[in-house]
């Protein structure tokens, strides 16, 4: 038993344990949660060492027969890419049972086993190394997510839930369709195997062919990240959710669509990404500078952050897709960041709602006086978000927009501007939230032990990832580094490529 | 021929199910009067759940000596045994079903649980059959019991309309199948589906292959009624919406599963030959019926005829499987009705117990709260639904993985597509039910909802077992009917 299989197979043994506790033992579901989350964190904190070891290779590689025929495997691996995501899932998840500790008072063991079963279907999304597995994860955090903004979200949570529902199960069909095509063509699910046939050439996918497969799964993965115009799902599903499903929507599902870009779209059709990467990013640019206008109008304060997640993950997309070291390196980077900074605003919002029952800033000013310190680790976040030099956002964002500006400068020009607008809206938020006058009968309590608690290591990372970059950095080049050899391996089999990625293979090569 | 025409002792061990069944079902026409009013219920029910799992047992004993049985007219294989598990366990969750069932409604159980065995027995001998009278008989024991048990309440208008709609309707559409079973025999002189298809396939003496397509169309009328395919699908939201709950939960399960298992050993036999000429209606009805039931689904408020429409649905994927005409895609429709039937009597169990005396309850609000007051019998509804829609982890996901698999195997590839889409659509109203149960707070139907009754509880929880172990360990299940859908030729 690997160390890897125990950190997934706990939060499913906490998911189990909560079903057999009577409901009306409210308190014993809630400590049961929070000891099965932090467990899991502890215990993943030891999956570091062996990945930092050789970061592009898979470390705790486990591969049993789940399915004989067709031949599908639990098939699970760590590599620089799925490390610090993993990692992102099992840190956000006690600190969601941390929040939602008093904000739930209703049917109390459903939540708290709803969340315990989405942890358990994020961790398994990013170690799965089997296709199929992979899906099968996919699908199952869809579950626990619908019923998180269903049930305890807000008043229009029902249509936001099954909207959210229906967007990922239309997108992703069409990739469980091209994850059979790829099986009948070779025979297997697993996706070492499979990248080892497309890089010595045993699996050549014909032009339509490889744009198709490549389409079906960039179709799952763009309606998750959310890229513009597939992101309409996002604002809904953020604002009704309970705060500790907005956080882990945002922090940590997300990713899971970027997460598929880089790990599957990108080396396994690379020619097709290279061919469509133009428009990808045009999407992707758009993405920011809309997603950034349309947060700066927002009266709603959830709504604002849910827009500010479409214009950050724009860059990771952007990052991606520009098949650059820097790039990629910086997008996988502003994964973490935006999981850890829009995750801390969200329970910061999610804190103001519970003093207030508002999520109106129209009903907010002038909390800085009563509570001082809310307001200073919001306006940490607020800076670390907007991207100021030595918070975490700067580094990301740097290293995409470095990336760009190799593949061509004028992204760099539109991309740009978004991080102005962020600074925009987010301060403008501040200023109206926290500084002013107060409104009459105004009681704002400041945050309280456990709210600490919560809040304090994602501030303690934001500075951290900000200042010592390198901590992380090294890890995730070495696996990127591995994708995009790995996509310039396969170039050699396809002689027609757009001219302008052969200086971007140049530079990554010459790293 | 041979010149002996006296069955051996082993003939009629191969057919031991088909004939512990009929034997029960006579026995409980003669104990009917003999028991008192309060005790037949129980003493009734209790025979025919034996006398299910006795041929449960002989289905699967028989299988220790597979071969043909009575002149070639039956033959027990893998295939046959899949089958006939099948719809003896989905007769047993029918019976667990109904027990409260007839009593709420204060019906009389006499010839109830009767009909059930012998269309179980029908439904036995429709997977074991070879031969076309065979199975034409067989279809004909089916049936008549299932249009006799879908008007049982007999003062009931609605049950009324069920029976005669799908009498009228249901005779119309055999009589296309025996017109084609006719031509078939004229054609061929043969009513063996493997001396059928010797003969399409002998050069020298093969007919013509558009008068064998004409059968072959003809024959398809029958049975994508039976199985209600679309465009033969009017029939079937007015039936089971009409019909009793339990008795929808076996007719849309038991029937169509042994439907599906004639249909596909004639046209994976007897019509392998000219496979090309049903391929494009099969095709064609495959997508047809997944639209109609889908979206027709979409816009229900009865639980009963949303289950109805979607089981429309259902029988376009398990075409899509036949579409595929492969052995994989016969193994992959095996599959598929087995966890079909699973979530969809698992699903009428808990509409069963909603609907309350003279089935008053059957709108889809009258769910609301359902998770708060009876959380375990949501839970488990929720799983049938979560099946229904194709989710991982359950029997639902698998069979449609497999169906669609078999699908991009056999190239069709705007087939699996479509399908696929459609399945998306289908989660939409499958999540309105969860979204009733689950986020709306508890109406006045919840106020007088009574405890569920062990007969349901049972059922339920072996059909939810079942789908989750189809959707975990699908292997077992598979590789038996991988290894019996290359048995058939």
């Amino acid at each position: 038993m690997s160390l890897l299989n125990i950190i997934l197979a706990l939060p499913f043994i906490g998911f189990l344990l909560v079903l057999f506790i009577p409901r009306t033992a409210t308190g014993t579901i809630r400590r049961l949660a929070l000891i099965v989350s932090l467990v899991t964190l502890i215990g993943s904190l030891g999956l570091i060492g062996a990945v930092l070891k050789s970061p592009s290779t898979f470390a705790f590689e486990r591969d049993y027969v789940w399915i004989t025929y067709p031949p599908i495997h639990y098939h699970v691996g760590l590599d620089g890419l799925s490390i610090w995501l993993v990692l992102l899932s099992t840190l956000l998840s006690p600190i969601a049972v941390l929040i939602s500790w008093r904000s739930i008072e209703h049917r109390v063991k459903e939540f708290f086993a709803f969340l315990l079963l989405l942890e358990f279907g994020l961790i398994g999304v990013f170690v799965a190394l089997d296709l199929f597995l992979f899906y099968v994860f996919w699908e199952v955090s869809l579950v626990p997510m619908y019923f998180l903004v269903g049930i305890w979200g807000h008043e229009r949570r029902i249509y936001a839930a099954v909207k959210f529902f229906l967007y990922t199960m239309a997108a992703s069909v069409l990739m469980l369709a091209g994850i059979i095509y790829l099986y009948n063509k070779t025979g297997t699910f697993d996706y070492p195997i499979l990248l080892d046939m497309l890089s010595s050439g045993r699996l050549l996918l014909g032009h339509t062919e490889a744009l198709l497969l490549f389409l079906a799964f960039f179709l799952a993965f763009a309606v998750k990240v959310p890229l513009f115009p597939l992101h309409t799902w996002l604002p809904d599903a953020h604002v009704e959710a309970p705060t500790a499903g907005s956080v882990m929507l945002a922090s940590v599902m997300l990713k899971m669509g970027t997460y598929g870009l880089v790990r599957f779209c990108v080396p396994m059709f690379p020619n097709s990404a290279r061919e469509n990467a133009p428009w990808i990013i045009v999407l992707a640019i758009i993405g920011i500078i809309y997603g950034a206008l349309v947060a700066m109008v927002q009266p709603n304060m959830k709504k604002l952050v849910a827009y500010s997640s479409v214009s950050h993950l724009g860059f990771v997309v952007l990052g991606t897709f520009s098949f650059t070291q820097q790039g990629m390196d910086g997008a996988v980077y502003q994964m973490l960041n935006h999981g850890i900074s829009t995750g801390a605003l969200f329970m910061l919002v999610g804190y103001m709602y519970e003093r207030r029952h508002s999520l109106e800033i129209r009903d907010y000013g002038g909390v800085a006086t009563p509570a001082p310190w809310l307001a200073a680790v919001f306006l940490v976040t607020t800076l670390a978000s907007v991207g100021l030099p030595s918070l975490n956002n700067f580094v990301g964002e740097f290293l995409v927009l470095q990336g760009a500006a190799i593949a061509n400068y004028n992204y760099v020009v539109f991309a740009a501007v978004g991080v102005i607008l962020s600074a925009v809206y987010m301060l403008w938020l501040y200023q109206r939230t926290f500084l002013g006058r107060e409104p009459s009968g105004f009681h704002m309590p400041d945050l309280n032990g456990r709210e600490w608690a919560a809040i304090l290591p994602l501030i303690a990372l934001m500075i951290w990832m900000g200042i010592a970059p390198q901590t992380f950095l090294p890890v995730v080049s070495a696996s990127n580094a591995r994708t995009l050899s790995l996509s310039n391996i396969n170039r050699e089999f396809n002689v027609k490529t757009t001219p302008v990625t052969v200086p971007l293979v140049e530079a990554a090569n010459a790293r | 021929m041979p010149g002996n025409f006296l069955p051996t002792g082993v003939e009629f061990f191969r057919f031991l199910p088909e004939i512990i069944l009929t034997i029960a079902g006579t026995f409980m026409m003669v104990l009917d009067p003999l028991t008192n009013e309060r005790g037949r219920q129980t003493v009734l029910h209790n025979v025919a759940l034996v006398a299910l799992f006795g041929a449960l047992w002989a289905a699967i004993v028989a299988y220790s000596n597979p071969g043909p049985a009575f002149q070639n007219m039956l033959m027990v294989d893998g295939f046959a045994t899949f089958f006939r598990v099948l719809v003896i366990v989905v007769g047993i969750l029918a019976v667990l079903t109904s027990g409260q069932y007839l009593r709420r409604e204060r019906a009389d159980a006499g010839e109830y649980y009767a009909l059930i065995v012998f269309s179980v027995t029908g439904q036995c001998v429709m997977a074991a059959a070879n031969e076309l009278i065979m199975i034409f008989i067989g279809l004909e024991i089916s049936s008549i019991s299932s249009y006799v048990l879908a008007g049982y309440l007999r003062d009931d208008k609605r049950n009324n309309e069920s029976a005669l709609k799908y009498f009228l309707l249901g005779s119309f559409a055999t009589a296309f199948m025996l017109y084609g079973i006719a031509w078939i025999y004229g054609l061929t002189g043969s009513t063996n589906l493997t001396e059928i298809r010797r003969i399409i396939m002998t050069p020298e003496i093969a007919p013509s292959a558009a008068l064998v397509g004409t059968a072959a169309a003809l024959m398809f009328v029958g049975f994508a009624f039976k199985i209600s395919a679309a465009p033969f699908q009017i029939w079937a939201p007015d039936v089971y919406q009409g019909a009793p709950a339990p008795v929808s939960a076996f007719m849309s399960t038991g029937p169509k599963a042994a439907a599906f298992a004639i249909f596909l050993r004639v046209y994976m036999t007897a019509f392998t030959p000219i496979t090309s000429k049903w391929v494009p209606l099969m095709w064609g009805a495959a997508l047809l019926s997944m639209i109609v039931g889908n979206f027709a689904a979409l816009t229900q408020i009865n639980i009963k005829r949303l289950l109805a429409y979607s089981s429309i649905a259902h029988a376009g994927y398990v075409l899509v499987a036949v579409t595929a005409a492969s052995d994989i895609g016969v193994a992959a429709a095996m599959f598929y009705l087995a966890a079909y039937a699973f979530m969809q009597v698992g699903a009428f169990a808990v509409v069963t117990h909603i609907a309350r005396r003279g089935e008053r309850r059957l709108d889809i609000d009258d769910m609301a709260g359902l998770g708060q007051r009876q959380p375990a019998t949501a839970a488990l509804l929720t799983i049938f639904l979560l099946s229904l829609i194709g989710v991982p982890l359950t029997g639902g996901f698998f069979g449609k993985f497999y169906v669609f698999k078999a699908a991009l195997d056999a190239n069709l590839i705007w087939l699996t597509v479509l399908g696929l889409l459609n399945s998306a659509v289908a989660a939409y109203y499958y999540l309105r039910i969860i979204v009733v149960m689950y986020m709306r707070e508890p109406g006045p139907a919840m106020e007088d909802l009574p405890a569920v009754s062990p007969g349901v509880k049972a059922a339920l929880w072996i059909s939810a077992v079942a789908t989750l172990v189809l959707g975990i360990f699908p292997s077992f299940v598979l590789e038996f009917a991988g290894k019996s859908a290359a048995l058939i030729k």
